[in-house]
């Protein structure tokens, strides 16, 4: 079972990846199965919020929140503390959409790839990047749950976000 | 039939759409609205023809919906914890008047203090009101059991309002891949309501009447004789709707592992797949592990229960609920289950996630250690024992 935490603010749209990755994993594929949850609690905007997603190929039945997660991403680096490290799989990694580098992490500007594409948030940029980096579901994939799960009308630019920061990692 | 990766409360309101219920009452509370916002936005776009009523209240939700069912129409409403609270005194009207209603109830804390979060208390704090109730594990089932609820609360036996208890936020708000059948299936499954239970300007009749204590006794056991036989008709339905949609159900509970289990977990609602998942941990280790997983507290599978834990060596009934000053309540039911079988195995109550606390794997490990070498009778998961009665 592949388990990714996700950290954001509240109007960042963590929770909204965290679908978003578990409808592209199962995306016409009956022999998948996943779970996305957030931290549970009224969303307010600002407050630090977090999402799970579990990916497996049989049903996923431990609605638990992760307590050792494949990958943490983190879509505001003021949320990041070093104590994160015990929440990770000793294989695991922690993405950071950050300008800065930080020590254990890998950083991206993500912000700059979704200013680019006229975004307010990075959710979908942090997506593609973890979809490039885990190669937990393809971008094919990726693209088609934005399709089928987000609005119409920002669809476009979404998936150019995305497909730029898979391009990114593939670099 | 179509796959789609939805949340619980988006499941069950694709179940009721396929359900046609002819009204609808709303007003929302958290974690329930997400059911009554899907419901408006398929009556807005065509998808579902029903009367939408929006009230200002739960006690209007739910005398809306009995108005409802009183004219013959088929109606929902759905709440959760102080809504459920506040709508009280019309749960009793609706069982007592034979309105098979179908609400949605979204498990939730009650206050003080305040708190959003799921627990069980809401809804098992209603057990003595009537209705039937149900506890769904996953969203595939929130939404067969959205459609089989009608089909059981509309039987010519059972004619009782059903309420159909989803986990706050772990089931509500968590989502899954759902497989939504078509309405050319639902509609073979479930034929529009027809009841004589109903105004009638042709052949009027006198409904919601008073009784005095020469008749009022016989009207409740009645009600009563209603909801027992919902047992039999859940057993039917379920048979009916593996035939149609190819998906089963096992009545009023599920059993895993449990033929040869020595330690059993009773549980009820979404914690049940991690129990599961510990049962199958603890048997690779040589435990004899097992889970029994109630998915109706009313009508209250006494018989199952009994012939489930005859042969274990101990139970423990885990729940997210208390009844203050007391124990939980599915504790209690479990005991007088056994009692009245003649049962005598050792059983231990863990009551954990109120207020929405996260129940982990190693929570329900320790609940199978716990009762393998003897525990307190009440015991509060990540608190410790009870010192209940002392």
């Amino acid at each position: 079972m592949h388990e990714i935490i996700w950290l954001g603010r509240g109007g960042q749209g963590a929770f909204t990846a965290a679908k978003l990755l578990g409808a592209a994993y199962t995306i016409d594929d009956d022999n998948k199965y996943a779970l996305a949850f957030p931290s549970f609690g009224p969303e307010r905007r600002g407050a630090p919020v977090r999402a799970f997603t579990k990916l497996d190929t049989k049903p996923v039945v431990d609605r638990s929140q992760t307590e050792k997660a494949d990958y943490i991403v983190i879509l505001d680096d003021t949320l990041y503390i070093p104590q994160l490290q015990g929440l990770l799989k000793s294989t695991g990694t922690i993405i950071v959409n950050s300008k800065n580098n930080i020590d254990g992490a890998l950083t991206f500007d993500a912000d700059k790839i979704a200013a680019d594409f006229r975004l307010p948030t990075a959710n979908t940029v942090m997506f593609g990047l973890l979809a490039g980096l885990s190669g937990v579901v393809a971008a094919d994939e990726a693209v088609e749950a934005i399709k089928g799960y987000m609005p119409a009308k920002i669809h476009e630019r979404n998936i150019s976000a995305l497909l730029k920061a898979v391009q990114e990692v593939a670099e | 039939m179509s796959r789609k990766f939805l949340s619980g409360n988006e499941a069950f309101a694709e179940g009721i759409r396929l359900a046609r219920p002819q009204v609808i009452s709303a007003y929302p509370i958290t974690p329930q609205t997400i059911v009554v916002e899907r419901l408006s936005e398929m009556v807005e776009d065509g998808s579902l023809s029903a009367e939408y009523v929006h009230v200002e209240s739960e006690h209007s939700a739910l005398s809306c919906a009995i108005g409802a069912s009183a004219a013959g129409a088929r109606a929902f409403t759905a709440t959760s914890s102080q809504g459920l609270l506040y709508m009280a005194e019309c749960l009793y009207y609706a069982a007592g008047g034979r309105f098979p209603i179908v609400m949605m109830n979204a498990d939730r804390s009650t206050a003080l203090p305040w708190n959003i979060y799921g627990d069980q208390r809401d809804s098992l704090s209603q057990l003595d009101s009537g209705w039937i109730q149900s506890y769904a594990e996953n969203a595939q089932e929130a939404l067969d059991l959205a459609l089989m609820s009608y089909k059981i609360a509309e039987d010519k036996r059972v004619q009782t309002p059903y309420m159909a208890n989803l986990d706050g936020f772990v089931l509500t708000h968590t989502y899954e891949t759902v497989d939504i059948p078509t309405h050319e299936q639902a509609d073979s499954f479930l034929p529009p309501y027809e009841t004589d239970n109903r105004i009638d300007f042709e052949t009027p009749k006198n409904m919601a009447f008073s009784a005095g204590p020469d008749t009022n006794f016989i009207f409740k056991y009645k009600e009563h004789k209603g909801l027992l036989a919902a047992a039999e008709v859940v057993k039917e339905v379920e048979a009916d709707f593996a035939r149609i949609f190819g998906r089963h159900y096992t009545g009023l509970t599920e059993n895993y592992l449990t033929d040869d289990a020595e330690y059993i977990i009773v549980t009820l609602g979404s914690i049940a797949g991690l129990c599961r998942e510990t049962a199958d941990k603890l048997r690779e280790q040589g435990v004899k592990a097992g889970v029994v997983r109630i998915r109706y507290m009313r009508p209250f599978p006494n018989e199952e229960i009994a012939d489930v834990l005859r042969n274990a060596k101990a139970y423990a009934v885990l729940e997210k609920d208390i009844s203050f000053g007391n124990e939980g309540t599915v504790f209690t039911n479990v005991n007088s289950a056994l009692k009245k079988a003649g049962i005598d195995v050792k059983g231990c109550n863990f009551i954990g996630g109120l207020g929405g606390k996260n129940i982990s794997a190693g929570d329900i490990e320790n609940i199978y250690t716990s009762i393998a070498k003897g525990t307190e009778s009440v015991n509060f998961i990540g608190i410790g024992g009870g010192g209940n009665g002392k």
